[in-house]
């Protein structure tokens, strides 16, 4: 093609991309002005007003006074928490599952295919309502609460754990730490060729001696446990408290999302070639070491791109909290529309927040695939 | 191969863009309607040219709007709406229901979707002037409360301190709530749901010790409970919440013959005129009652709807009091005092301009 083409061309797509933005973007605004007169303009600003609605679980503090903005936050931290743990949930679920489904054992290997193939077919949102209304909410009131050896509390207003907790001390022993750990990456680094077990004490040591020193400074653990107390009959307190609105989206979204991690970790298994099998195994590798240092690192250059969708689907899906009345971001933003009667803006937030979210996903999974990849050289 | 790309890139913009143009064209008809005030483009003449009024209702409150086992609604918001047919087309039926959930109601009307919002909405001076809705006259004055398990030792709002609340989100009920525990500063956890029958399923589960919602509400759904005798409406009364129908603002036609269909149901019961004997009044001579019913003057002509509304209205549908009985009244599993909501000279607030 003549140079004089492409650039026209180019410059053709230009002005079509931004001629259908700017043309939605027309549309938009006229319609909402045809819609509700002179009061409705587009703009943020009443995110700085005041909420006045209440919250039900925020990680940090939330009163009714604080404004929209805030409001937002804590809804997205509360997603962030959902979709963290539920990605760390489903991959141990899926893999587990993936692998178990190549078994050898025949029963494991057909709980496996129950799971995968029953669990991947039901609608997400009925499995939701299932885990909350059948699961999370058929444990007994707090009077007759259901007690764990280690002081778990099961109940219908939620699930007790006992947790570990910062002191004063947590400070120090997190930046002596912090040091010995740049210290022993500093030495492992310089050593990178020949790593020896030598080098790898050495790292070693240096952790240590800063805990020795961590020690010696504050006299306390980094660390104490935090166990769950009953105040009265209707309280308990201290501890990890997991709502049943948490745990029933949570559970959900990873026992979901783990049955197409399974599929992914199964089909990335098999396409390892045989040779490499049948190679490990003549070396006298026993199983575990066969499927743990030969197959798997082979077939997670194959998983690692599908897997990111089963976290960015698991990502998206997690604003169905709402269903089972978990405030997440979406949840928040629909109390927020309702009582500012502000629906394209509380989309727009959502739609930005939603999009951070899942492209910060895909960034780090691809920088962890492009690590994993073969090198060619 | 670079081709085949741009190709397919360019047919897709291609496809996007008339797309894009075509939204803009055509002018969607309701809401230019609406902004304008003048007379010639109303909402009235859409749903006369239509043949039948489309009503957003909430369907899942038995006594306000609710399906029938053989697929019919019934209820007071719904009458309001029959009376709206009755009165345009001498036909209660004539109504297309459409059900809308709290957060789904405002748009629904804003857009055009519905002619008339009737779903237990209370009015307010945001809705009114920030979502431009024109509220309709009150049909029920209500207020928001609290229902809690006969067997737990709650009894006031106080005693739900570190207790948990279930709401349904979209409503004023989530905002007041949180206004009267800061007031009084009472810590409480929420616990919101944007499905009214998920809401209800979770206080019943066991999730929330208490729930709370418009009294009329809470007494609407226990009554369609398993056990409705396990469950006791608390006395505090957490707000003001008068219900009335709504209709997108800037259009002083159809608003006029909305309002004008409510006050001839309570005008009615005002005049004792009743669906069974308005046949009588018909012939009467009472000035009063002939201007009403449509046997002399004009009221109804120049609203542009029939000049007999009320008495079609009457006819089909019944007077206020009537049509509370039968929703809520006492032979209903509501059981609803009048209180309030009955006429200005017995006892209540319900009262009607005059017709002249
Ligand atoms: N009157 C209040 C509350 C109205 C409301 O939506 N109440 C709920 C609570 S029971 C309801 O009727 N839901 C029925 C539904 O979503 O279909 C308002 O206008 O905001």
């Amino acid at each position: 093609m003549p140079k004089f083409w492409r650039i026209a061309l180019q410059g053709l797509l230009l002005v079509l991309v931004v001629g259908t933005i700017a043309l939605l973007w027309h549309n938009l605004t006229a319609n909402l002005q045809q819609q509700s007169s002179q009061t409705t303009r587009l703009g943020f600003d009443f995110l700085r007003e005041e909420a006045k609605f209440n919250i039900g679980e925020a990680a940090i503090p939330y009163q009714p006074s604080d404004s929209y903005g805030r409001a937002i936050l804590v809804g997205l931290l509360n997603s962030l928490k959902v979709i963290a743990v539920g990605i760390v949930l489903a991959t141990t679920l899926g893999v587990t599952a993936g692998i178990a489904r190549l078994s050898n054992n025949w029963l494991l290997q057909k709980i496996a295919l129950f799971y995968v193939e029953v669990l991947r077919n039901i609608p997400l949102l009925l499995q939701l309502f299932f885990w909350y209304f059948a699961f999370f909410l058929s444990f007994p009131k707090v009077e007759q609460r259901l007690q764990l050896p280690g002081a778990i509390y099961l109940t219908k207003s939620g699930i007790w754990l006992p947790w570990l907790q910062a002191t004063s001390a947590t400070g120090t022993w997190l930046i002596c730490w912090i040091i010995g750990g740049v210290g022993a990456g500093f030495i492992l680094y310089r050593q990178r060729q020949t790593l020896r077990p030598w080098t790898v004490l050495q790292a070693g040591a240096a952790i240590v001696a800063l805990s020795l020193l961590a020690l010696l400074i504050t006299h306390g653990l980094p660390l104490q446990f935090d166990v769950p107390q009953v105040i009265d009959n209707f309280q308990i307190q201290g501890g990890l408290k997991l709502s049943p609105e948490f745990a029933a989206i949570t559970t959900g979204l990873s026992v979901y999302t783990g049955t197409f991690i399974a599929e992914v970790v199964r089909s990335g298994i098999q396409a390892v070639p045989r040779g490499q099998w049948e190679a490990a195994q003549s070396l006298g590798l026993s199983p575990n070491v066969v499927m743990g240092t030969v197959i798997f690192p082979q077939a997670l250059r194959t998983i690692l791109p599908p897997l990111s969708n089963q976290y960015l689907n698991l990502a998206k899906n997690s604003s169905l909290a709402v269903a089972v009345g978990y405030p997440d971001v979406y949840s928040i933003s629909d109390s927020m529309n309702s009582q500012t009667g502000r629906p394209v803006e509380a989309m727009l937030v959502i739609i930005v927040t939603y999009l951070t979210i899942s492209l910060t996903l895909s960034v780090l999974i691809n920088l962890y695939n492009r690590s994993v990849q073969i090198v060619e050289r | 191969m670079k081709k085949i790309q741009w190709k397919f890139i360019l047919a897709g913009l291609l496809l996007i863009l008339p797309l894009a143009g075509c939204v803009t064209d055509v002018p969607a008809p309701s809401s230019s309607s609406a902004g304008t005030a003048n007379s010639q483009q109303s909402r009235l003449d859409t749903v006369l040219k239509r043949g039948k009024l489309i009503c957003g209702v909430s369907g899942e409150l038995p006594g306000f709007s609710f399906v029938e086992p053989d697929g019919k609604y019934s209820g007071l918001d719904v009458d309001v709406c029959r009376s709206i047919a009755a009165a345009l087309f001498d036909n209660p039926d004539a109504v297309e229901f459409r059900k809308l959930s709290a957060k789904q109601r405002f748009p629904a009307v804003q857009s055009g979707e519905v002619d008339i919002l009737s779903r237990n909405t209370t009015f307010t001076v945001q809705r009114n002037t920030e979502l431009n809705l024109d509220f309709a006259p009150v049909i029920f004055y209500d207020g928001q409360g609290l229902m809690v398990r006969k067997d737990s030792t709650l009894n006031t709002l106080a005693s739900l301190k570190n207790r948990s609340i279930c709401v349904q989100s979209g409503t004023t009920t989530e905002q007041n709530l949180a206004d009267q525990m800061r007031q009084r500063n009472i810590p409480y956890t929420s616990v919101v749901f944007d499905d009214v029958n998920i809401t209800f399923g979770a206080y019943t589960e066991g999730r929330c010790d208490a729930i709370t919602a418009d009294r009329s509400a809470l007494v609407s759904r226990r009554s369609s409970f398993q056990k409705p005798d396990d469950h006791i409406v608390l006395p505090d009364l957490l707000s003001k919440e008068p219900l009335a129908p709504a209709v997108s603002s800037g259009d002083p036609r159809w608003s006029n013959v909305v309002k004008w269909t409510i006050y001839t149901l309570i005008n009615a019961e005002e005049l004792n005129i009743d669906s069974k004997n308005v046949t009588q009044f018909a012939t009467s001579n009472d000035p009063v009652v002939k201007r009403f019913l449509g046997g002399e003057g004009n009221f109804g002509k120049k609203m542009g709807i029939p000049n007999d509304f009320a008495a079609r209205i009457i006819k089909h549908v019944g007077n206020y009091g009537e049509v509370y009985d039968r929703n809520l009244g006492k032979q209903t599993k509501l059981k609803l005092d009048r209180g309030l909501n009955n006429l200005w000279n017995k006892g209540g607030i319900l009262y009607s301009p005059p017709f002249r």
